[in-house]
């Protein structure tokens, strides 16, 4: 068994839409590269360096599962032991836990979105999650601000950039315990904190600038009993977890292993312990007492209830979804630009990483932030800048790459420009092609001299 | 109005040394609570100046004022204003050694504290930033920071117009009071700024869910929400707040109108901002239970300076402070009268052997007799309690004579000069006053305490008042008991003021009396019965656990059937009065104004008018079908007349058919099996046109089959209809 007897489960997702033409079905989203590996890897190599070794990896479709199966085999026979699952495309979150909770043995749970690029330890969320006994604890990280760094695509004009509105998050005033959450469409809408909730508290602070970044420790119990009583439930982020929190005061969920796993407290559930955060500010005259006599056998409390925390990333930490566009981008620039240490590379002197089989034609410049994977050629003056170029491509003379990623194997001819674009495997572009905010799917052929901007570029 | 004195110097803690045009710090306190809480005591003395652990609560709040180096005082006085006056002009404020300059504005027509600081508005007075206050409040805090903080907003943004001093009080998770008995106050602050974003101090208790305008979180990228802080109500102004009340002449409560006013107000974006105190004490004294609690706290030394035997009050005797917080005065006489915690005894005070007393404030010059317990209770000066008397938790102004062997339950409110006579027991939360009870007590707060012209109940619950000390006899328990507790007993002097409906069970909220164990446990079963399980439902809707049913949606549509009932109750109520002879003509003026009243159409009128005739063919006795539709049909024939005014066009005609078929399914199925009939019999008395009943049946022809059942049942006599009309056609 595990030293920290916690299963994890990784949803990979399958073929995200949100994510066309990107992914396909020879590339499901969890194969995405950044920085030239799959997206997956991040997570996988996080658990590694967090010792969680056992690891059930769950991917929307058969096929999108055999392929991530495969890549895993493959990668990281020796160091982990994954078993893939696959479950049937749009189950959600919830479905896909489903399809494996019964496999679960473990008392708590590690859940992790399979999308997620962070150097966040999960063991310091699984331990927080163990310190309270919560039924829940999610990971909290600051909201990441959009758009690339520098000017070029939109979002750069901006003088002050606020982050984007993920979640709208309710804390007590320790920051430990989650007392609100609202995600998606709940964020434009007015906040709705429930009294009963406050009351216990007293102080709640709401934050719009945290995000749940898709990784949650669960207590099994709780999970397994949800998953089955609420078979509606078909997110995790929408469903279960403001439904946990919503309940945290009148806990219906099962309570074996719940209140009294904790040896040390008889009865000191979640809304106790919010009662006491704020009992140790009062400083209460006697008199108070005698008021609300504490010779009053109130009847025990007979309200179930169970804890809510939240782990709370630090602002140093790096922490992002790879669940649209924008963000595939950004995720690629900040993990060769200042998330480096990220990507597992080492960077030249001139702070990118050329690997030593790429060839470079003369007066041709890769600039800082860039990475340039093996066997591929550039011609003569071309110009890289905040870029990522895959493996064996073939890259003509006086083209000009900037804040764009170039996936494996494809062929730019000569005089091409490529602006913020996203360009994927076997793409062809022919001479004097410009694009711009792009995005061109795999076995894309850009013909000669077309101009594009802002557009998705794939097959009917 | 000139300012009495020169400046002072050096006192002021506050002073700004970069204000070159000094202005001197100002304040208004409103001596006049505008609100019925004190009841009945109030009718007779003004709020201000009853006594607070045996100091009249206003001097509190000027000796606060003073000490924060306040230069000038605004009293507003209104009602009891010349008690108010006298008071002031015989005390310390006014004599020229003192620091402070006290002026009284007098006004009679102010019912609120909106129209309280227009009047001071129209004084032009107010030269400066001053402090807002109410004459009841107790503080002992710094306010030089707050101050400070004001005016450092102020010139960074001059829309910064106030700022409200609060305090930590968690209100309890049972009743949702804090202790000073004041409902809990949800605010939402800026944690960097302490800007003031939201404040609901009445949040409907039904409501689980705080809705937070989504604005609140736009500029902010955090807020704070509290349910666990106080409002001191001591306010930090800019001369700006009283131009605000000028302008908005609809601003009555300082809290509820201007306040939010102010928050929900983006055009203007005027800005209040709060500080919260830490270790000072502050508090208003609202009701009956935070007079309780202050009183306690100034035992306490919570309030410290503004403690029992500091000599900062001149009136206030020299007090001796024993253990146990036992405070009093060096003439009073106990010989072996146990005091137990937490009591002052005021001078002159005697009390008798054996007597308990405990957790207690008693004033100057009363007389307690022997065996006679105390606890908790507040008995204000020259108050004489005969033997054997049993108080809990009361407040007993002067002059009352407690004659021997009463008991007072807790919550007890006697009025100044009641009189009690022996063995009565005065149950819980009973206030007794020797003026009647005004009959109309508008639930309205802003209302003032009204002065002398006061409408008086003529009602049981006045208790017989026996004033004449003729029947000293042992009084007969069994007739005592059938003239309802409620009795101030034989030679007692005073009325019981009854509660008024559904005020009772609110009773213990503000009382002084502790909250009763039964209650506390009914409200924590309630609590536990009543979870929040509105989420039950919304197991239904799988797309989103964060959808919340929203209580609010209970549907328009209940709304608007209720409505168009009402209608046909009113319609039905002025026909009958036609039955009794009212004049035809009237009656369609009734009904016209009636509709135009309730915003309803003509064809509403017919609908309802022709359900009145039908209900009168109902009524009458009937034992088979045919005898209902003879009764029917002769009532039909009677008001066809009234009914064609109403029928103006075939739509209406529709309306009145669509009606019947809602009588025949809902109202009165007798008439289901008539239907036919009925309507044949209408046509033929013309009330009907063929056009409508075509067009109905023609209407009727895509519905469902259970709509039908009457198409159905017509359809020989609509066959008919049509071939009729076709032969017309045919000529």
């Amino acid at each position: 068994m595990a030293r920290m007897d916690f299963e994890v489960v990784v949803l990979a997702g399958g073929a995200s839409r949100s994510l066309s033409p990107l992914v396909s079905q020879e590339v499901p989203k969890a194969l995405l590269p950044v920085a030239n590996r799959p997206v997956l890897s991040y997570v996988l190599e996080l658990l590694e360096a967090g010792n969680l070794k056992d690891l059930i990896v769950v991917v929307e479709g058969e096929d999108a599962a055999l392929l991530v199966g495969g890549w895993i085999s493959g990668a990281y026979v020796d160091r982990l032991h994954v078993e893939v699952a696959s479950v049937p495309e749009g189950v959600g979150t919830a479905g896909a836990l489903r399809a494996v909770a019964s496999y679960l043995t473990a008392n708590d749970v590690l859940i992790i979105s399979g999308d997620l690029v962070t150097d966040v330890p999960p063991g310091a969320v699984a331990a927080t999650h163990r310190k309270h006994g919560a039924a829940v604890t999610a990971l909290l990280c600051p909201a990441p601000v959009s758009g690339p760094s520098d000017s070029g695509t939109s979002g750069g004009k901006e003088k002050a950039k606020k982050p984007v509105r993920c979640n709208i998050v309710g804390l007590d005033p320790t920051r430990q315990y989650l007392l609100h959450m609202a995600t998606g469409a709940e964020v434009d809408k007015d906040i709705r904190v429930q009294k009963s909730i406050l009351r216990a508290v007293g102080q709640m602070e709401i934050r719009a600038d945290l995000m749940d970044a898709h990784m949650y420790a669960f207590k099994r119990t709780v999970l397994q009993d949800i998953l089955e009583q609420k078979d509606k439930f078909h997110s995790i982020r929408q469903d279960i977890l403001p439904y946990l929190i919503r309940t945290q005061m009148n806990s219906e969920v099962s309570d074996n292993g719940l209140v009294n796993s904790e040896s040390r407290s008889d009865r000191l559930s979640s809304q106790s312990d919010l009662r006491w955060l704020s009992h140790h500010r009062e400083i209460a005259p006697s008199s108070f007492q005698e008021t609300y006599s504490s010779s009053v056998k109130l009847p025990p409390d007979a309200r179930k209830t169970h804890k809510c925390c939240a782990y709370i990333a630090n602002e140093s930490k790096y922490c992002a979804r790879l669940n649209s566009i924008q963000a595939f981008s950004d995720i690629n620039r900040d993990v060769i630009g200042e998330a480096s240490h990220l990507s597992g590379y080492s960077f030249s002197a001139q702070n990118n990483i050329i690997h030593s089989s790429a060839e470079l034609g003369s007066k041709t410049t890769v600039g800082p932030q860039c990475m340039l994977a093996e066997g591929s050629k550039l011609g003569d003056k071309c110009s890289v800048k905040r870029s990522v170029i895959g493996r064996h491509c073939r890259i003509g003379s006086n083209v000009k790459i900037a804040n764009s990623v170039v996936m494996n194997h494809v062929t730019i001819e000569d005089g091409c420009s490529i602006q913020g674009s996203v360009i994927c495997s076997n793409v062809q572009l022919q001479e004097r092609v410009v694009l711009k905010d792009c995005q061109v799917a795999a076995q894309y052929v850009v013909t000669t001299g077309s101009e594009h901007k802002s557009e998705s570029l794939a097959r009917k | 109005m000139a300012q009495k004195k020169g400046q002072r110097g050096g006192g002021g803690a506050a002073d700004d040394a970069e204000v070159v045009a000094r202005v001197p710090l100002q304040a208004v306190l409103l001596a006049d609570s505008f609100n019925l809480k004190f009841r009945p005591i109030t009718l007779e003395r003004p709020k201000v100046l009853l006594p607070l652990v045996n100091v009249p609560m206003i001097e509190y709040t000027l000796a606060w004022l003073d000490s924060v180096g306040v230069e000038e005082v605004f009293v507003f006085c209104c009602a009891h204003s010349q008690q108010v006056k006298d008071y002031l002009n015989t005390s310390e404020w006014m004599k020229p050694s003192a620091r402070l300059s006290v002026t009284t504005i007098e006004s009679h027509d102010a019912i609120s504290v909106g129209d309280a600081l227009r009047v001071i508005y129209e004084k032009a007075v107010i030269r400066g930033d001053f402090i807002l206050i109410s004459g009841d409040t107790v503080s002992n805090m710094s306010l030089a920071q707050a101050l400070q903080e004001h005016k450092e907003r102020r010139k960074k943004d001059p829309l910064a117009v106030m700022t409200i001093i609060i305090k930590h009080s968690k209100p309890s998770n049972l009743t949702h009071q804090t202790r000073l008995g004041t409902d809990e106050v949800l605010m939402a602050v800026d944690p960097e700024t302490k800007e003031l974003l939201f404040y609901e101090d009445k949040a409907d208790p039904s409501q689980r869910v705080i809705s937070l305008d989504k604005l609140l979180l736009a500029n902010n990228p955090a807020v704070y929400l509290h349910s666990d802080k106080q409002d001191c109500y001591i306010d930090i102004c800019s001369p700006e707040v009283l131009s605000l009340f000028m302008d908005n002449f609809d601003y009555q409560h300082l809290r509820r109108h201007f306040v939010k006013g102010l928050l929900v107000d983006d055009i203007m974006g005027y800005k209040i901002f709060t500080h919260e105190i830490h270790s000072n004490y502050a508090a208003r004294i609202d009701n009956f239970r935070s007079y309780g609690t202050v009183s306690k706290d100034i035992m306490q030394r919570w309030t410290y300076p503004l403690a029992p035997n500091v000599q900062y009050f001149e009136s206030c005797p020299n007090m001796k402070l024993d253990r146990h917080g036992v405070y009093k005065a060096p003439d009073v006489q106990s010989r072996s009268a146990q005091i137990g915690a937490v009591t002052v005894i005021g001078s002159g005070t005697i009390i008798g052997d054996r007597s308990l007393i405990s957790n207690s404030v008693i004033g100057q010059r009363c007389t307690i007799g022997h065996n006679v317990s105390i606890h908790g209770c507040y008995i204000w000066d020259n108050v004489t309690i005969e033997d054997d008397c049993k108080l809990n938790h009361a407040i007993v102004c002067d002059g009352v004579h407690l004659r021997a062997g009463v008991v007072l339950e807790p919550g007890v409110v006697l009025s100044f000069k009641v009189e009690v006579g022996r063995q009565i027991t005065i149950p819980s939360y009973s206030k007794v006053s020797l003026r009647p009870q005004p009959s109309v007590q508008d639930s309205d707060e802003e209302l003032e305490y009204a002065d002398e012209n006061i409408e008086v109940i003529e009602s049981p619950s006045i208790i017989s008042m026996i004033s004449a000390r003729n029947a000293e006899q042992t009084a007969d328990l069994s007739a005592m008991e059938n003239s309802r507790l409620s009795e101030v007993g034989i030679s007692g002097v005073g009325y019981i003021w009854s509660t008024y409906e559904g005020e009772h069970d609110e009773e213990w909220r503000h009382s002084i009396a502790p909250i009763p164990e039964t209650k506390l446990i009914e409200l924590s079963h309630r609590d536990h019965e009543d979870p929040d399980v509105s989420y039950h439902d919304f197991n239904s809707t799988p797309v989103s656990g964060e959808l919340q049913p929203d209580s609010e949606s209970t549907g328009f549509d209940d709304g608007d059937a209720g409505d168009s009932a009402d209608f046909d109750k009113e319609v039905e109520a002025t026909f009958h009065r036609a039955l009794t002879g009212v004049n035809q003509e009237n009656v369609i003026l009734e009904i016209n104004s009636l509709r135009l009243s309730c915003n309803k159409s003509h064809a509403d009128c017919a609908g309802a008018l022709f359900l009145s005739v039908m209900k009168l063919g109902l009524v009458a006795p009937h034992s088979s079908n045919n005898e209902l539709y003879q009764n029917t049909a002769k009532e039909i024939n009677k008001w066809k007349d009234l009914l064609k005014h109403y029928l103006k066009s075939v739509d209406e005609e529709i309306e009145v058919i669509l009606k019947f078929e809602e009588i025949c399914l809902e109202i009165a199925t007798e008439f289901s099996p008539l239907f036919s009939v009925i309507l044949s019999y209408l046509y033929e008395k013309d009330v009907l046109s063929e056009d409508a009943i075509l067009s109905w049946a023609s209407e009727k022809e895509g519905a469902d089959e259970s709509d039908k059942i009457f198409v159905k049942q017509s359809e020989q006599f609509i066959t008919w209809l049509k071939e009729a009309s076709e032969e017309d056609e045919d000529d």
